[in-house]
């Protein structure tokens, strides 16, 4: 409890830091707070478009934490989130016949399989190879974005369009008819994706707290000469995890490709895989805590979007400025536990 | 003769293009064999190529956004120093969030300078750089080389990142050390970032590292750590890099490469290169741990 107070106030702190750099634009920091208020939560539109920033951000904050529990630092959320979504373009465009419950199903599970694969070799290479996965998962992101890009161009593009985006997957593929959340926030990307996010993070809860699996992996994420001692092995745990991080970001195809666009578009992703390592650490990586914590960098981010129109010197990209600082506010939050500790030992 | 030409251009261009890396892998090595992760890199370069260029274009002479861009790479340095030395956030997470904030506060700065998102206006020819930061990398690995081998102080930083005890054990403060080497590795990069944007093009784009941060921070652990290892690292990726724009439209056997895929070449460079080669390397004993 009180560990998520400290992440909060960092939370906090980072914010109004943030905000109080926009005195430096001319800017009256409480409007532009208001701003951001107003154009995260105005209207069902604007909320609906808040949640629609929302459901990536708890699959990449999955990614991200599952990471994380097992000691890995998942940087690659981005560039598995775009395999899984051309993969799922890609299914949709080339067998349009599928029929209706098997079409998504089938996409999806090729998404999932994609983004499983694209985590599972940095998962491989550290395990076998010791290659740091930092490194490795942020050199993958940009193999990952080139060739989502010659796919989207070169391979399926859109023939009825300038823009950088594949064609449109056949009608089966949508589950646009039957989708309650669609229908309550209409004219927005949201989806029923929100709701198998949220499901995820719950099952995610489950598996790390209640299964031996999930136990054997907090078990090599805290102490892997302990583990190791427990015939636990470390290698198969981290490539297990990383592929399951690269699921889970991979997820990210349902709501984007299969639930609302029906295509994969270069560049859709404001570095959800990014904002994602954010959401876990103010989540503490907890599965459940993930979803504030994807909510309240989703309603940023859509809040942020309309500083472009509400001001004159402000853009968009201030939503990068106050999730850094948000993100340095709470990782900050280990002094003041350190602090604490130390006190307590005097 | 034409190959020769081709040749020699090829291997000018990698001079040219790994003068950036060169630095940013100087920098690298400065911070971690302290013992700290650095992949704030990348924020770093940012951060010298946006102040070199607005420097050099308010001053009108690239030396003074040289300077410039040192000072501003000192400062954010010190600034990652105060994290992650003294209020012990994660390295990782405050290098990435580092990473997102220079990337926002770059946009936001030239907003209210040049009313644009992201770019400054571009320098002419003649107040640019024709060759004098490729010099200085070359200088810096040589000095850097000569320093850790040679001298108390480099031995300080070596023990900061093995066996920090041993230092405070002989009463030096190894958070000075620290202190001192991320900062200065700050400036190192910011240099790599200003001979982006002062010397191979005209002006500081978004994010025009591309990466860069990232590629100099593996070049620096396929070098092991050791200067010359890297600076030659630095060299291959460059390489790669340079056969990347080369390769651009060439036709084989009537097919057009993907311009893609040719991008992609250095990166798939680098994690053959990470996982096949570099075997026993064997990062500072304490890095990225915390005093």
């Amino acid at each position: 409890m009180r560990k998520s107070l400290g992440r909060l106030l960092g939370f906090a702190a980072g914010l109004t830091i943030a905000l109080l750099l926009t005195f430096f634009a001319g800017e009256n920091p409480l409007h532009i707070f208001m701003i951001l208020v107003k154009s995260a939560f105005g209207s069902m539109y604007d909320l609906g478009l808040t949640l629609s920033y929302t459901t990536p951000l708890i699959f990449c904050g999955l990614s991200v934490a599952i990471g994380f529990h097992a000691g890995l630092f998942n940087i690659g959320a981005e560039g598995q989130l775009t395999m899984a979504a051309v993969t799922a373009a890609a299914v949709g465009v080339l067998f349009p016949q599928v029929p209706f419950p098997a079409a998504p199903v089938l996409a999806f599970c090729a998404s999932l399989l994609v983004g499983g694969l694209w985590g599972f070799i940095p998962g491989w290479l550290r395990a076998y190879r010791g290659s740091h996965e930092v490194i490795i998962t942020i050199m993958m992101n940009f193999i990952a974005a080139g060739l989502a890009s010659w796919f989207a161009l070169k391979v399926i593009p859109n023939p009825n369009s300038q823009n950088p985006e594949t064609a449109m997957v056949g009608g089966n593929y949508l589950f646009k008819d039957y989708d309650l959340i669609a229908r309550l926030f209409p004219d927005t990307p949201a989806n029923a994706s929100l709701g198998f996010a949220i499901v995820l993070a719950i099952l995610m809860w489950i598996f790390l707290w209640k299964t031996t699996w999930g136990f054997q992996l907090r078990a090599v994420g805290s102490n892997p000469e302990a583990a190791h001692r427990g015939g636990i092995s470390e290698k198969k745990t981290l490539m297990i995890a990383m592929a399951l991080a690269g699921a889970c970001a991979g997820c990210v195809a349902l709501s984007e490709v299969l639930g609302s666009a029906g295509q994969y578009r270069v560049g859709f992703s404001p570095d959800y895989g990014f904002i994602g390592i954010a959401v876990a650490l103010l989540a503490n990586n907890n599965p459940l805590g993930v979803i504030a914590a994807a909510f309240l960098m989703g309603a940023l981010h859509k809040g942020a979007s309309d500083l472009d129109l509400e001001t004159t010197t402000i853009t968009r990209d201030f939503s990068r400025i106050i999730q850094a600082l948000i993100i340095l506010g709470v990782a900050a939050q280990a002094y003041w536990e350190h602090l604490r500790s130390r006190r307590r030992k005097h | 003769m034409e190959f020769f030409l081709v040749l020699s251009a090829l291997l000018f261009a990698t001079l040219r293009l790994a003068t950036p890396l060169i630095f940013a892998s100087m920098g690298g090595m400065m911070s971690e064999r302290s013992g700290v992760v650095n992949v704030a890199l990348e924020s770093f370069m940012l951060v010298g190529a946006f102040v070199g260029a607005v420097a050099g274009y308010y001053a009108g002479h690239a030396w003074i956004g040289w300077i410039a861009a040192l000072a501003a790479g000192l400062m954010i340095g010190a600034l990652y120093a105060l994290f992650v030395i003294e209020l012990r956030a994660d390295q990782i997470v405050t290098g990435m969030a580092f990473n997102l904030l220079v990337m926002g506060v770059i946009p936001f700065m030239t907003k209210i300078l040049f009313n644009s998102t992201g770019s400054t206006p571009a320098l002419p020819v003649e107040n640019r750089f024709t060759f004098e930061p490729l010099l200085i990398s070359l200088l810096l690995v040589a000095v850097l080389t000569l320093w850790l081998r040679k001298t108390r102080s480099g031995l300080w930083l070596l023990f900061a990142g093995e066996h920090p005890e041993a230092l405070m054990a002989s009463g030096v403060s190894v958070r000075k050390v620290r202190w001192a080497a991320v900062t200065l590795s700050g400036g190192f990069a910011a240099w790599g970032g200003a001979s982006l944007s002062l010397f191979l093009a005209s002006s500081c784009s978004p994010l025009m590292t591309g990466g860069r941060g990232f590629m100099a921070l593996a070049a620096l652990i396929f070098g092991k750590w050791k200067p010359l290892p890297a600076f030659a690292a630095c060299l291959l990726f460059a390489f790669a890099d340079a056969a990347q724009i080369r390769l651009q439209g060439v036709q084989v056997g009537g097919m057009e490469i993907p311009v893609q895929f040719v991008q992609i070449l250095p990166y798939i460079v680098t994690i053959v290169a990470l996982a096949g080669f570099i075997g026993a390397s064997r990062p500072p004993k304490a890095l990225g741990k915390e005093l």
